[in-house]
């Protein structure tokens, strides 16, 4: 345990004590103790930079569960510490921003901090750990604290369906996770992520791989909300804005890009990694910034626009990849994909945390996110308005913002993709480029809507149902600073590229990096009158055409009935699920008791006689048979009589009485098989059990006292005679089959010179196997008791009456 | 005379489980039985049905049955009549709690679910 380890648990320390200072000192707005932990481990590991510049890494472990090979090592490197420094960071701007967004009054504060403070320890250990089961157990935490966020308003019938759906689909990936970690540990027998990418060769050739990498991606896709699995994000924007922007931009929805990221040594040799990253990357993007376009929420437009955003830095990472691929070069070109990811994971946590907190103050400040009831707060809100442009157009795009830097490096990397000759690419690579063109001016479409429609345009006042005016200082800190990033990052992203940028992408590639070289990361504003830049102006002409027409075009959204929609799979199929496990389950559990014992014996028969069959295991030996006497013959008459007699008989009274016959012949077959206790036990018991029998007949209800023939059924002739002819095959077939001789001699020889006694059966029951009849006494004992507690103990109404009469 | 006994028990099994296939809770104890008889004949039946001399040493013959199926019979016999008055008894509170001895009308309703 050290420092370090401190660090990581300290938020889970911390939320322990949240509701003591809620309680205890209800004058003080809980967050201002929450904010101390974030800042002071901001600084903390502001303090691993020395270290992580020069590509060395930290590492500190203690045992958890040695014998399994589970440790919680905790491990610094460069990609480590860029994204501790993200959560510590925009962690307490959020928690800055948070006191003044939730009301001391009204909410329930407590709550809220724990959640969040379980949310940053979790997300600390996710990036912090080098072994994979220790960060399983992270990453589900971070699902749970989300969910428990995302559900902050509980008495919203939205948040619990939002919450409920991000849960689903997160737990299904974090499941698949946790598959591929043990898939990849039975393949390098160990969990820990660096031994594993020491063996990345080997594993590449194993027959697992593919299964792993699969499974490992389904976690990373579906906590990155990549397509198909981004339904679960425009939904969780039911969460208080903080919250949103916290998690569902800067955090959590990166957990899935840290993990691609960190397993990329080992898994990106193989050319699937390569295609399956790049192109669900690149599809999300077009598919995320079609979809922002048509939202009317501005919380629903930043939803999408974050699975659009995360599928650029994710087909970054797949088009990094390449650049294994191609470690002869001298100058490798696809290095430059993987800084570009980092580069822009970067921004998108500066400029998309502001537009949050942006939009968060507009619907503090006017009751509502609908863009089609906001307009003209220019001059209400200009403070706000001026976070939002350097938010919005750095997400655009646009110069002097660092988004146009990260954006440009995007489109060098999808460019270089044509240059590229491995994987089939000649084919398919032209699509990358176009897609990622078309998504930059969706993207652009939507940040000028979120600008524009909200803060120009006709101001309605007869909308809102607040008087707007500009948001209190405290709640636009935290914005001001994120945005003040976006600009500096902007004009002088130098101060990045050694200190952050360099390690992190050297981590993710380390088999490019030498000892002691170091990436060349030199971001320069203006490299020439390139295709990027053209690709931009492009960009920005068409998009600029798009906005300004938008009104002509929109309905074209609705030439797709909203049917055809994943929401709409999701649903029917979760409602389909749930019927139709509810029809199946009704179909068999129909509450009939018959109908169980129906199966049971089907079973019963189905799996014998198929052993039988496939076994061939029926044998018939004539050989050791006892010879048949006159006795035996009139005993079996007897007893074949009185079965049919219990079948046939049209009274109950007859069935009973029957049955007392079969049980004195089986007396009686005990005696003429030499087993004199047996036939004593059976005369007396078979005795009492009739007058049982005759107690309960006595006793029928009036109403029911019809004297019924039996109800003839052949399903119940073909079953019962099914386990008959069952049971005497098996029975004939066993005796057939003596493997060898009883240990019966022993108890001969021994009854009287170990035990004192003659009758054997008694010496057996007393001595030799004691036990059996201590316990069999017990379950008479206890029989007793049971219907003496029946017959005594009555506890309802009915009972109670009964018992006065 | 082990497949004569063998048919028996099969011809026992076979109308125990149809007996308890059937509506009536009387019909379903009768035909648990018959089948602990079915079962108590096949222990004793696959044990072997040499003949000998009773197991009592004071027999002094050359030959005795095979104690051990006896007494393992004997215990069987007493759980399955513990057992079976136990039943007995709660069939006839069932009786007199519900009014009824169809097991087609004793099936939990939805209501209670």
């Amino acid at each position: 345990m050290s420092l370090l380890h401190l660090a990581i648990f300290s938020p889970f320390l911390m939320a322990m004590l949240v509701p003591f200072f809620y309680k205890g000192l209800r004058s003080i707005h809980t967050g201002w103790f929450v904010l101390v932990l974030p800042i002071l481990l901001f600084t903390y590991f502001l303090g691993f930079l020395p270290i992580t510049r020069n590509n060395q890494a930290v590492e500190k472990s203690f045992d958890w569960i040695p014998s399994l090979g589970i440790s919680f090592t905790a491990y610094v490197d460069g990609l480590g510490l860029l994204f501790a420094l993200l959560i510590t960071g925009i962690g307490a701007l959020v928690v800055l921003y948070s006191i003044f967004y939730l009301s001391k009054e009204k909410e329930s504060l407590h709550n809220f901090y724990v959640y969040l403070l379980l949310f940053m320890g979790a997300m600390l250990g996710v990036v912090l750990s080098d072994n994979l089961i220790t960060l399983y157990m992270f990453w589900e935490l971070t699902s749970i604290s989300s969910f428990l966020l995302i559900a902050y308003w509980y008495d919203r019938e939205r948040s619990r369906y939002g919450a409920l759906k991000s849960m689903l689909l997160t737990v299904f990936g974090g499941l698949s996770m946790l598959g591929g970690i043990l898939l990849l540990s039975l393949m390098g027998d160990t969990f820990s992520v660096r031994e594993l990418i020491s063996q990345a060769g080997e594993l590449n050739e194993h027959p697992l791989f593919l299964f792993a990498m699969i499974l490992v991606l389904l976690g990373a896709f579906t906590k990155s909300a990549q397509f198909p699995f981004y339904i679960w994000l425009p939904d969780a924007m039911e969460a208080p804005t903080p919250v949103s922007a916290y998690l569902h931009s800067a955090t959590m929805v990166k957990a899935g890009i840290y993990l691609v990221a960190r397993l990329s040594p080992i898994f990106a040799f193989s050319g699937y990694w390569f295609w399956i990253v790049g192109a669900v990357g690149i599809f999300t993007l077009f598919w995320g910034s079609l979809n922002a376009v048509k939202q009317t929420d501005l919380k629903g437009i930043l939803a999408f626009s974050t699975v659009s955003q995360l599928g650029l830095i994710m087909s970054l990472l797949g088009v990094g990849a390449a650049a294994l691929h191609f470690d002869a070069l001298d100058d490798n070109i696809y290095t430059a994909a993987t800084i570009a990811a980092v580069f822009h994971l970067i921004n998108h946590a500066t400029f998309k945390g502001s537009l949050f907190m942006v939009v968060g103050v507009v619907d503090h400040e006017t009751g509502t996110r609908d863009i089609r009831k906001l307009g003209g707060l220019l001059g209400f809100m200009p403070v706000t308005f001026t976070i939002a442009v350097i938010g919005a157009f750095s997400m655009a795009g646009l110069p002097p913002f660092n988004g146009f830097l990260s954006k440009e490096m995007f489109f060098t990397g999808m460019i270089q993709l044509l240059e590229l000759n491995i994987f089939n690419l000649q084919t398919w690579g032209l699509l990358f480029p176009i897609l990622a063109w078309v998504g930059s001016v969706f993207t652009f479409i939507y940040s000028m809507m979120i600008v524009f429609k909200t803060f120009s345009g006709k101001y309605q006042p007869e909308k809102l149902d607040k008087k707007p005016h500009e948001a209190p200082v405290g709640m636009l800190i935290s914005p001001m600073i994120l945005a003040a990033l976006v600009v500096v990052f902007g004009l002088f992203p130098n101060l990045l590229s050694y200190s952050l940028i360099q390690p992190a992408a050297a981590a993710i590639i380390p088999s490019l990096v030498g000892p002691g070289e170091k990436l060349s990361v030199h971001i320069s504003h203006w490299h020439g009158f390139s295709t990027e830049l053209l690709m931009t102006i492009g960009v920005v002409a068409l998009g600029a055409l798009m906005y300004v027409t938008l009104s002509k075009w929109i309905k074209l959204y609705t030439v797709f009935p909203g049917k055809v929609s994943l929401n709409n799979l999701y649903d029917t199929s979760l409602y389909a699920a749930e019927r139709g496990a509810y029809s199946m389950t009704k179909s068999y559990m129909n509450g009939f008791i018959r109908t169980y014992l129906v199966y049971i014996f089907v079973f019963f028969i189905g799996i014998l006689g198929f052993t039988m069959w496939t076994e061939n295991a029926f044998t018939f030996n004539q050989n050791n048979l006892a010879p048949i006497g006159v006795y035996e013959i009139v005993l079996v008459v007897i007893i074949t009589a009185g079965i049919i007699t219990i079948l046939m008989a049209k009274s109950r009274l007859t069935s009973i009485i029957a049955l007392g016959a079969v049980g004195y012949t089986v007396s009686l077959f005990f005696v003429i098989f030499r087993a004199p206790d047996l036939a004593l036990t059976q005369l007396v018991i078979e005795t009492v059990s009739v007058a049982l029998f005759l107690l309960c007949f006595f006793h029928l209800p009036q109403l029911s006292r019809h004297e019924e023939r039996m109800g003839f059924k052949l399903g119940n002739v073909l079953v019962s005679l099914g386990v008959g002819a069952m049971v005497t095959l098996m029975a004939i077939s066993a005796h057939s089959n003596k493997m060898f001789d009883s240990i019966s001699s022993y108890y001969v020889a021994n009854t009287y010179e170990k035990a004192a006694g003659k009758n054997m059966v008694n010496v057996i029951l007393v001595d030799f196997r004691g036990f059996d009849t201590l316990f069999e006494i017990s379950v008479l004992a206890i029989a007793g008791l049971g219907i003496f507690g029946m017959i005594k103990l009555r506890l309802s109404k009915k009972g109670e009456e009964a018992d006065e009469n | 005379m082990e497949i004569l006994m063998s048919l028996v028990i099969g011809a026992l099994l076979a109308s125990a489980v149809y007996l308890m296939l059937s509506k009536s809770l009387l019909r379903i104890i009768i035909g648990t039985g018959l089948l602990s008889h079915g079962a108590h004949l096949l222990i004793i039946t696959m044990g072997g049905l040499k003949r000998g001399a009773a197991p009592l040493l004071g027999e002094e013959a050359a030959a005795y049955v095979d104690p051990l199926p006896q007494a393992l019979i004997l215990t069987a016999i007493v759980i399955s009549f513990g057992v079976t008055a136990f039943f007995l008894v709660l069939a006839y509170r069932a009786y007199q709690e519900l009014g009824t001895d169809n097991m087609d009308e004793m099936r939990g309703n939805e209501a209670n679910d």
